[in-house]
């Protein structure tokens, strides 16, 4: 029920900004100051999703299989592979880690 | 619809760009990322959500980061408030590109409802790359129904998948969810502000994780966005020129 919940309010909320931008006047969201704030939020949540989803477990921090994996992709990024490439990289590295039973 | 006010356009000399140019660049765009709702499918499905909940987050918030971040969230345990405000902040991004967009396309209103669901990163980056307001509009429809169609079809396919290979740890899939993550933030680290609201944002990220819920720390992580904004905005002073230390 709490993953519907999430889902419902997601979809809602996803939604009602997308419309916002269309909807609004030209120039409500102009200002500097908020349009440098839009800029910055998505690279601070980012930042900090790819962080928690690589050495997060529950509540504590680990080092495992998953950091061989982001250093992989940060590898293919680097070299400037495609999207698809990069995750590939990803989860190729990190099931082969986990094989060798670290 | 006849743009009567555009600028007259040379008859041969064809200073606006073919259409089949267009749709080319948007099937491109549209291909690549929608089959990596595979990935979305495979990483929703191994962190417990059933193929309809996964199949209904793709049709219903299609913004793909946000619905990582989501699905993030709830697997590690997070409150379905939490875990929802996280994936809508990072949706916010959304409503600037329409901004853009709303002028740039000069959508109808009566087509607004339907437009917005398809305003994210794609469908904004091809419509803006576009030399005419036809060529935009070409862009944007082509890379959205490229994109929607196939993001959700991989993510059916990629959910189905995890309930059928079971454990999706084992074939190191819980590193799909961080790769697209670093995949989406690496060409936004242009300058030093970024790259210090990303430094600040992972600090944060990481050493609230044990001190807070779950969820809560993601959000307290965008704190580093106001804040660089703030430190920033004292050195620079008033003026815009760098202060003296009193």
């Amino acid at each position: 029920m709490n993953v519907w919940i999430a889902i419902a309010l997601t979809a809602a909320g996803c939604y009602l900004v997308k419309l916002t931008g269309l909807l609004v006047p030209a120039g409500a969201l102009e200002r500097p100051l908020v349009q440098r704030l839009a800029a910055l939020l998505p690279v601070a949540l980012l930042a900090a999703l790819t962080a928690q989803q690589t050495f997060g477990m529950g509540s504590t921090v680990v080092l495992d299989a998953r950091a061989a994996g982001l250093a992989a992709a940060a590898v293919a990024l680097v070299l400037r592979a495609p999207f698809l490439v990069v995750v590939g990289a990803a989860v190729a590295v990190t099931a082969g880690v986990r094989a060798l039973g670290w | 619809m006849a743009e009567q006010t555009a600028p007259p356009v040379i008859r041969d000399g064809t200073p606006t760009k073919p259409d089949a140019a267009v749709v080319r660049d948007a099937l491109g765009v549209g291909v690549a990322v929608g089959l990596s709702g595979f990935a979305f499918g495979v990483t929703s499905a191994g962190s417990g959500l059933s193929v309809l909940q996964t199949c209904v987050l793709s049709l219903l918030v299609f913004t793909g980061a946000s619905q990582f971040a989501l699905v993030g969230a709830l697997a590690a345990g997070g409150n379905p408030f939490t875990a929802a405000a996280g994936a809508f902040f990072l949706g916010t991004r959304n409503a600037f590109y329409g901004l853009r967009l709303s002028q740039l396309l000069a959508v109808p209103k009566a087509v607004r409802p339907f437009a917005a669901h398809w305003v994210i990163d794609e469908t904004t980056a091809v419509s803006l790359a576009q030399p005419t307001r036809r060529a935009a509009r070409i862009g944007f429809t082509v890379t959205g129904l490229t994109l929607y169609v196939l993001w959700n079809a991989t993510t059916l396919l990629g959910a189905l998948g995890a309930e059928a290979i079971g454990d999706t740890a084992a074939w190191g899939l819980d590193a799909a969810g961080p790769a697209v993550f670093l995949a989406l933030l690496a060409p936004m680290l242009k300058s030093a502000t970024e790259r210090a609201t990303a430094g600040i944002a992972v600090l944060l990220g990481l050493g609230l994780l044990p001190v807070l819920p779950a969820g809560v720390p993601v959000l307290a992580a965008a704190l580093a966005a106001p804040l660089v904004l703030w430190f920033q905005g004292r050195r620079m002073g008033p003026t815009g020129r760098e202060k003296d230390s009193r």
